[in-house]
């Protein structure tokens, strides 16, 4: 009998029991609880209820009941969530292999089910660990550009995490009160269905185990954290999408989400007599050529481009002209209010974004035309691009070719 | 009066699975509504290529590890094989799209960067893993031959 997996004695390893079970289970308590909230966070910075161009799941129904309208202050607030949301992500992937590892043996116990209640709870079960590794999956793959999923990222990591969150909180109300009973325990091991009852002689102790999983957890971290930074930390994310160098070098040489050949911008739509600016709102259009914004006043923020990848740079130094004051210039004097801004981009989820009134209204959201001193780049947006504080990365549309201000 | 067949359990786990049910079949919905089937496999599918593949193969590996090196009597120099190669593939399993270069046109249009040195990368991270590993393998047996008392010779 010991040949199948449903029999005890099949699993060898001295290492399971109920205190290694449960000490992972007490981080994934706490790492995936964050996980899930800086996730919900960052739906909310898109701002899905201001307008359809902005929300990727419209049919979410109750499970936008706690979005507010997005602040712009402090101005690393989306940097700093997303890059919480996918460097914690990564670095827990280990803790939840782990975790899988300790509690394998359940997957084959017989009977299927001791009663109704744990028949469902075993169902419950294939939506946590199905869930849990749907949602890791998908955010591992589209950080790296691997879109093989099937259908929009937005939508299946969104409704995803919802279908795990309600295992995962089942779960935890019925195992966190035990798993902190055999916490405090310590040392001597409740006995457990999980602990083999005829182990191999150990390799390694259980608190090795623990250093072991705490290893791989470090190494991750350590070779993806640096691409939330400039420079020399940068290059320490020796594996992340956007660590390692800097594209180019110069003003312009920092980390960019999609080119302008990616995008389809050709250089003959941006030239001077070619691109014109188009602004429509409460009296009427207006048509600028960049030359004639450039005569605006103009102003800078220091503000730091953040995407929902989790990779980040800091602060750059853009010069232009004020959202605000161009609401101004067809009607909206005192009251700046929504914005919808296109693309000439002809692809791409978001080359439609809408900004609200207060992304409007802080004197910090800027249409650029210059960053670190110099001319927009191509690649960054060249001839005009939004740049507006804790705003997430593809709401700060470039290549602007139409902004219509009203309510949207 | 007749035992049901299964007995029910506990109530208060009915209700808590009854709402986790409510609420994962509300979002399941909108889940499965352009490719439920699609879905289904990447989520159900998840599940069983970690369990029945995954897992069985990297515990036969490690398996395979202790019971080879046991036969050549250095079953205490698994952790020096298991910890590096564990690490190494940890790296690879999740960065697996950019080093093995799947997402190289996409990437290198979209970022502008290079996507030449992942495999490199992680080729060198490997070497080093699995270098400091030998190297205190090395230090360890050094320090036992010099412990050893002179009487074992």
């Amino acid at each position: 009998m010991t040949r199948s997996p449903s029999s005890p004695g099949f699993w060898r390893s001295p290492l399971r029991g109920a205190w290694l079970t449960s000490a992972l289970g007490v981080v994934l308590l706490g790492g995936i609880t964050v996980l899930f909230v800086t996730g919900l966070v960052s739906y909310a910075a898109y701002n899905p209820n201001l307008s359809p161009v902005n929300d990727k799941t419209p049919d979410k129904g109750i499970l936008g009941f706690y979005l507010f309208p997005w602040p712009t202050d402090p101005h690393w607030l989306y940097r700093l969530n997303q890059g919480l949301h996918v460097t914690l992500g990564i670095t827990l992937i280990p803790v939840l292999l782990a975790k899988l590892w300790s509690v394998i043996p359940r997957l084959f116990a017989l009977p299927p089910a001791r009663s109704l209640a744990h028949a469902l709870e075993r169902i419950s079960l294939l939506l946590l660990v199905g869930g849990a590794l749907f949602e890791f999956v998908t955010g591992v793959l589209n950080i790296q550009l691997d879109y093989v999923f099937p259908g929009s990222f937005y939508t299946l990591h969104f409704y995803g995490a919802w279908v795990f969150f309600a295992a995962f909180v089942a779960h935890a109300v019925l195992k966190t009160p035990a798993a902190l009973r055999n916490l405090r325990r310590l040392r001597d091991e409740e006995p457990s269905d999980l602990v083999s009852p005829r182990p191999d002689p150990p390799t390694v102790s259980r608190r090795g185990a623990l250093w072991f999983v705490g290893g791989g957890s470090l190494l991750l971290f350590a070779t993806t954290a640096g691409q939330s930074f400039d420079g020399l930390l940068r290059r320490t994310a020796l594996l992340a999408p956007h660590g390692g160098a800097d594209p180019g070098g110069g003003p312009s040489g920092f980390q960019i989400n999609k080119t302008a050949a990616y995008a389809g911008i050709h250089a003959a739509e941006t030239a001077e007599d070619a691109w014109r600016l188009v602004v429509t709102g409460r009296t009427g259009t207006v048509r600028l050529s960049r030359a004639q914004l450039a005569r605006l006043p103009l102003h800078s923020a220091a503000l730091p481009i953040a995407c929902v990848e989790g990779w980040s740079t800091s602060d750059q130094w853009w010069r232009g002209v004020r959202l605000r004051d161009l609401a101004a210039l067809v009607g909206y004097d005192d009251d700046p209010p929504d914005v919808l801004v296109e693309s000439l981009q002809r692809r791409g989820a978001f080359r439609r974004a809408a900004l609200r009134a207060n992304q409007v209204a802080d004197p910090r959201s800027l249409l650029a035309l210059y960053v670190n001193g110099e001319d927009l780049s191509p690649d960054h947006g060249f001839p005009a691009r939004i740049i507006v504080p804790a705003a997430p990365g593809v709401l700060n549309t470039k290549w602007v070719a139409r902004m219509t201000f009203g309510d949207l | 009066m007749r035992r049901p067949l299964i007995p029910v359990g506990s109530p208060f786990q009915l209700l808590l699975l009854a709402a986790s049910f409510a609420l994962a079949g509300y979002a399941g919905v909108r889940l499965l509504a352009d490719d439920w089937f699609g879905v289904a496999v990447w989520f159900v599918g998840a599940a069983l290529l970690h369990d029945l593949v995954l897992l069985p193969l990297y515990a036969a590996a490690d398996r395979a590890v202790v019971r080879g090196l046991g036969a050549a009597g250095h079953r205490e120099w698994v952790r020096y094989v298991r910890v590096p190669a564990a690490l190494s593939g940890l790296l690879l399993l999740v960065w697996f799209p950019l080093i093995s270069g799947m997402v190289d046109r996409r990437y290198r249009l979209g970022t502008g960067l290079s996507p030449d040195g992942f495999l490199a990368r992680w080729l060198l991270i490997t070497a080093v893993l699995f270098g400091a590993s030998a190297l205190l393998l090395a230090l360890r047996l050094r320090r036992a031959t010099k412990q050893r008392p002179p009487a074992v010779h």
